[in-house]
């Protein structure tokens, strides 16, 4: 079984986010970037199937030479190869095209994204990539269990999961649960020097033409203060939330 | 040349951000001088689409359509689409919408944008604001294809009435194989409880209440105030709550109109996913905790008596007003 890893290259989740060029472009100064947490649970379940059914495992990001870091870690993790598509990911369409012509030329069965980006959050690359190379596609993974040509996927659904089976090719966007937080990998000494000596090609993008784009960023305005109220005077509480706040 | 909205429904009623997506697809017809056009599957009837804008229902009534199935929704959803002509398409953001959005998306080749919080700024260039960087930012978005995709975040535009007459029409979409390539073996969901995603109201708990035995109080206040049960992610990573719970950046998105949190510090990660709720009361013994800047309101105390108190309070206050 072959495999390929969808990594997005995003923002530690402690960074403080600003922009530049009067508010269009995010500024990265001083901010560490890290796997997508999504995409992180659906590597170390990649390793699973690399170590208990023999699959291969590439990783792919699109993006430009400063994603490269990223995808060592993921080498360093245990990835087999990796691809970088050379070109700023601009949106998702392009992004997803991008990558449908990594899937079709490299002929993978099981393709694992993540349900979405913590940066750009736009939930739409996976689904994308299943339209576009006529896959089947399961969004919020928690389990995935492969048997020959054949994927049984736990999938979380509004109040609960749902249980569905589909024939492989297939992509899923998957999320925590897919492995158990305790069992994500940290990259070791020898994998970090396994990792250096990996191939990691550099791929020409399809030039595929973005279908939308972002002009200017905002921030949030600034939250008024805290109202606080006595604990032995909840009753105020009660009626701040009916009256006031009209929310009860 | 309608604008079609995606009204989602539960055992054939439709549910609130049906109206949501209504009430914002009416405002865009309004700015481009058309109607509104929606597409349900197995409603049981035109319920209030009327009052939020809605001239016409396309009900599909295929019995393999019962259950949600995003494939085979997205292609109905995309024929809809062409048979009214229409150049924007509004979905929610459910689990269910995002999950067939991708798909619809690229069966129209209509340009996406996810987690949209205003009326577009612009009609053109089509330009909408949406939510990034995990509710730390925003982004005005072009969308430059001739046909466009919005994802509507849920509680940012809420329901507006603009009463229309509805006419309820059935549609029968053409449908094949390859729609089918997922199937449903099993679904596993307490019906008897409100999900975070539907709810008004979440009631979250952390760190801060010691352990699993000790949310008796945390279900009885949601219970008082019918209210969907949150948890940080420590909470879930730790097994004292299930995992479905785990709200913030990695877990659900709350976007409730009233989210209280007790026993919770306010982690950066947690805060991201929490803060597109509209009123935020934190319960915390530790005045410092940053959870009160970003809370509405707050009670700096010990959660083991401030709860239960609470909920004698919030009894109280519904048997008066009963
Ligand atoms: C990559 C990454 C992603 C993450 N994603 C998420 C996420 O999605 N969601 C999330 O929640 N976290 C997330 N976290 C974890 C986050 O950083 C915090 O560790 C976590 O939110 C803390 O949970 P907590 O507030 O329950 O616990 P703590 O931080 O331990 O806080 C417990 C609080 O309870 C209070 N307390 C104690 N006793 C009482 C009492 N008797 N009465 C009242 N209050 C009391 C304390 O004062 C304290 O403020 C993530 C972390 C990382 C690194
Ligand atoms: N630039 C990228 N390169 C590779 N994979 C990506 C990229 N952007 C997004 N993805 C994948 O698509 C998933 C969803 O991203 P998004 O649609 O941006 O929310 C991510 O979790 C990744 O698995």
């Amino acid at each position: 079984m072959k495999i390929l890893v969808c990594i997005s290259h995003v923002p530690d989740t402690t960074s403080k986010i600003n922009f530049t060029d009067d508010n269009t472009q995010f500024d990265t100064n001083g901010v560490q970037f890290v796997i997508n947490p999504n995409d992180e649970f659906g590597l170390t379940r990649a390793m699973w199937f690399k170590e208990k059914q023999n699959a291969s495992v590439d990783v792919v990001t699109v993006g430009g030479a400063e994603v490269e870091p990223t995808l060592r870690k993921a080498l360093a993790i245990g990835a087999d190869q990796a691809i970088r598509v050379d070109t700023p990911a601009v949106d998702g369409y392009a992004v997803a095209k991008e990558l449908a012509d990594v899937v079709k030329n490299g002929g993978y069965d099981l393709v694992i994204a993540g349900r979405e980006s913590i940066d750009y959050n736009g939930g739409m690359v996976p689904g994308m990539v299943a339209a576009m190379t006529g896959a089947s596609f399961v969004n919020t993974c928690i389990a995935l269990e492969i048997e020959g040509s054949s994927a049984t996927v736990t999938r979380e659904i509004d109040g609960g999961k749902e249980t569905v089976t589909a024939s492989l090719p297939l992509v899923i966007g998957g999320q925590k649960g897919l492995v158990e937080e305790s069992d994500l990998r940290i990259p070791n000494m020898r994998g970090i020097m396994m990792a250096r000596k990996k191939p990691l090609d550099v791929k020409a993008s399809v030039n595929a033409s973005s279908e939308t784009n972002s002009v200017s960023f905002e921030k949030p305005e600034p939250k008024g203060a805290v109202t606080l109220v006595d604990a032995d005077n909840l009753d105020k509480l009660v009626e701040l939330l009916h009256n006031e706040a009209k929310v009860i | 040349m309608s604008v079609l909205v995606y009204t989602e429904s539960e055992d054939g009623a439709f549910k609130k951000t049906a109206y949501e997506v209504a009430s914002y697809a009416k405002g865009i017809a309004d700015k481009m001088g058309t109607d509104v056009a929606a597409i349900a599957f197995h409603a049981t009837d035109a319920g209030e689409l009327g009052t939020y804008g809605v001239s016409k229902l396309h009900n599909v009534k295929d019995a393999k359509l019962e259950k949600f199935n995003a494939g085979a929704y997205a292609d109905s959803i995309a024929q809809a689409a062409k048979a009214v002509d229409a150049k924007v398409i509004v979905i929610s953001s459910s689990a269910n919408a995002k999950y067939l959005g991708s798909l619809l998306s690229v069966h129209l080749d209509a340009g996406y944008v996810s987690n949209v919080v205003e009326l577009p700024s612009s009609t053109d260039p089509f330009t909408v604001k949406r939510s990034v960087f995990t509710n730390k930012a925003f982004s005005n978005t072009q969308i430059s294809t001739d046909r466009k995709l919005i994802g509507l975040s849920k509680n940012a535009f809420g329901l507006k009435e603009s009463a229309t007459d509805c006419a309820v029409e059935d549609f029968a979409p053409s449908l094949n194989d390859d729609d089918f390539k997922v199937e449903v073996q099993s679904v596993d969901k307490a019906t008897d409880k409100v999900t975070i995603a539907d709810a008004e109201i979440v009631v979250s708990a952390g760190r801060g209440m010691k352990g699993p035995e000790n949310w008796g109080m945390i279900e009885e206040l949601a219970d008082v105030l019918g209210a969907a049960t949150a948890c940080s992610k420590p909470v879930s990573d730790m097994g004292w709550r299930p995992h479905g719970e785990h709200v913030g950046q990695t877990g659900k998105p709350v976007a409730s109109n009233l989210y209280i949190a007790i026993g919770i510090s306010g982690a950066i990660q947690h805060l991201a996913g929490v803060s597109s709720s509209k009123v935020k009361v934190v319960i915390n013994n530790d005045a410092e905790a940053p959870f009160f800047k970003a809370a509405d309101y707050g009670v700096v105390g010990d959660a083991f008596e401030v709860v239960p108190a609470l909920i004698e309070k919030l009894k109280a206050f519904k048997a008066a007003n009963a």
